[in-house]
């Protein structure tokens, strides 16, 4: 049984930095042992680890599905919510073919085993209702069924936020051929690098609650590669594009902030103490978000609005989602609401200066949020500001494995979504045609209106 | 025959249905529009992205009366319309050259 786990931190590495990486090359007898023989599954856990993956489908559809679709033109609403439905059921799929064989797979030999993991559970060869995976707690362990499905909507949303910025303009066949290739070369890997217990930045110590890198970064960074290698909408940006439903976008957040409780919550992998105060920060973090977003759109002497509202909201769920049982929940506040910041100056004054055109904001909330949430979880672990962090704990290192881990993510990002967009690229063109453009997607891709 | 055409501010529209009412005003035809005039657009903001809308959601209430109403319809409307400030909107008065209710076949003055 392979020792299957996320990881807390584990101190006697916080030290080591990026620049020590070929040394762990040397390190894969470092993968943990079979779990002890009296490792137990508890049903309260399996119980809570099950809903919790259930609130992550929520996070996709309706809550993703339904956020991104409202800042869309009306056009192109089934476009939007279409391509976010297929794209996480393609991921569900490759899933259980071999994507979680190669992120948490048996390990390979020699130091690839940093970043990939083995096809040995391929079609999920050996897992049985009897297998099992590690918890956080020695002897207490889930069904591995549960692990696997859990996993799975992590990777289905993942490659989802990736669509914020493509959408109104990119061909659902090359939003699907681009889907299957990134998850590949992409999420596969950096998952493994950071949750499984041979991975590149598990080793390394990187603080990732419930994946600031894995999914927030990464999706945020390859959205904007993506974006650029696709190009910008046509009169993008001076054609008004104003939001068709704001209504439906804050239906969506809600949805997208009650699922994110099984998402950081339940990346406690138990129902204990952990996941309770992944719960708090996941609540007040975001609270402050939506807060600190309206307060910097009247700093900047805009009105505060509901989308600004709505997008604190988001940007308060990404920052908090590495700390969220990495942080005190005070600590949580400041993050959110740094975060918030950040982001609203991102978004409203970086994007528009350098002209790129991220439809949606995956970038400028998913990415830079992600961020400010991994390298602010480096700071906010220390227990002197309430975090759970060892006596002596030391920020100074902690924050430099943060640092490398946030910068690999982003290289892997983007040269992995370059290769998967010129793939894409070749096998069914990347955008529409001008005039499907012109009339919206939904008619012109799917055959059908939103609104009739 | 005369119709009256009024363009009104949305929220002034039950106000004006009720002082035609009184004058004996039988129907009217209401439409959603959108247009500019001397008012000036609203701005709207979205993450920073600001665009200025030139047109203004605005009522188009369509009057058919009597010759002899039609001045008194356009004083009430005028009234009940009026808020003082820029945008409170215009009244146009056409002739109207015939009127038919399709149920009956009844013309003109019978079919209003």
């Amino acid at each position: 049984m392979t020792k299957i786990t996320k990881t807390m931190g584990l101190a006697g590495l916080a030290a080591i930095t990026v620049a020590a990486l070929p040394a762990w090359a040397q390190d894969a007898a470092l993968q943990s042992p079979a779990a002890a023989a009296t490792a137990t599954v508890n049903k309260g856990d399996t119980a809570w680890m099950m809903t919790s993956t259930i609130l992550v489908l929520l996070m996709i559809l309706p809550g993703l599905a339904l956020f991104y679709g409202g800042l869309t033109r009306a056009k192109n609403m089934l476009s939007t919510m279409t391509q976010i439905g297929a794209v996480a059921c393609l991921a569900m799929l490759i899933w259980v073919m071999y994507g979680y064989s190669l992120a948490f797979g048996p390990d390979v030999s020699g130091g690839a085993s940093n970043f990939i993991a083995g096809l040995g559970k391929a079609f999920l060869a050996g897992v049985t209702p009897a297998s099992q995976a590690a918890t956080f707690t020695a002897g207490v362990e889930i069904p591995e069924y549960v692990f696997v499905c859990f996993q799975m909507t992590f990777a289905a949303i993942t490659v989802a936020l990736v669509l914020g910025s493509v959408v109104e303009r990119m061909r659902f066949s090359a939003v699907m051929a681009f889907a299957a290739v990134w998850l590949t070369i992409v999420y596969f890997p950096i998952a493994h690098m950071v949750w499984a217990a041979s991975g590149l930045f598990f080793k390394a110590g990187a603080l990732d609650f419930a994946g600031g890198t894995v999914v927030h970064i990464n999706a945020g960074v390859s959205a904007l590669v993506a974006s650029l290698i696709l190009g910008k909408r046509m009169g993008y940006p001076t054609t008004p594009m104003p939001p068709h439903s704001l209504t439906l976008t804050a239906v969506g957040t809600g949805l997208l902030w009650v699922g994110w409780f099984g998402f950081n919550a339940g990346s406690a992998l138990e129902a204990n103490g952990t996941a309770g105060l992944a719960m708090l920060n996941t609540f007040v973090a975001t609270a402050s978000g939506a807060l600190f977003w309206m307060l910097a759109e009247r700093a900047r002497g805009h009105k505060g609005s509901a989308l600004g509202f709505c997008s604190g909201i988001i940007a308060g769920l990404v920052a908090v989602t590495p700390a969220a049982g990495n942080s005190g929940p005070f600590g949580a506040i400041v993050l959110g609401a740094i975060a918030s910041v950040v982001c609203f100056f991102a978004v409203s004054v970086l994007k528009p200066r350098l002209g790129y055109d991220d439809a949606l904001d995956a970038f400028g909330v998913h990415g830079i949020g992600g961020m400010v949430g991994a390298i602010g979880t480096g700071v906010v672990y220390a227990p002197s500001l309430g975090g759970p962090g060892a006596a002596d704990y030391d920020m100074g290192g902690k924050l430099l494995v943060q640092i490398g881990a946030v910068l690999a993510t982003i290289v892997w990002a983007a040269i992995g979504t370059a290769v998967a967009m010129y793939v894409a690229k070749a096998l069914t063109g990347l955008r529409v045609a001008p005039e499907v453009e012109q009339e919206g997607l939904d008619l012109g891709e799917h055959g059908e209106r939103a609104y009739n | 025959m005369k119709l009256v055409i009024a363009i009104i501010k949305p929220f002034k529209l039950d106000e004006v249905r009720e002082a035609l009412t009184t004058l004996g005003v039988a129907g009217m035809t209401v439409t959603e529009v959108k247009g500019f005039g001397r008012q000036k657009g609203q701005t709207e903001i979205y993450r920073g992205a600001e665009y200025s809308t030139n047109m203004v959601p605005k009522v188009k209430v369509e009057v058919v009366c009597a010759s002899d109403l039609a001045p008194r319809v356009v004083e009430a409307i005028g009234q009940s319309a009026n808020t003082g400030a820029i945008g409170d909107g215009k009244i146009f008065v056409l002739d109207v050259g015939q009127a038919v209710r399709i149920r009956t076949g009844e013309t003109d003055a019978t079919a209003l």
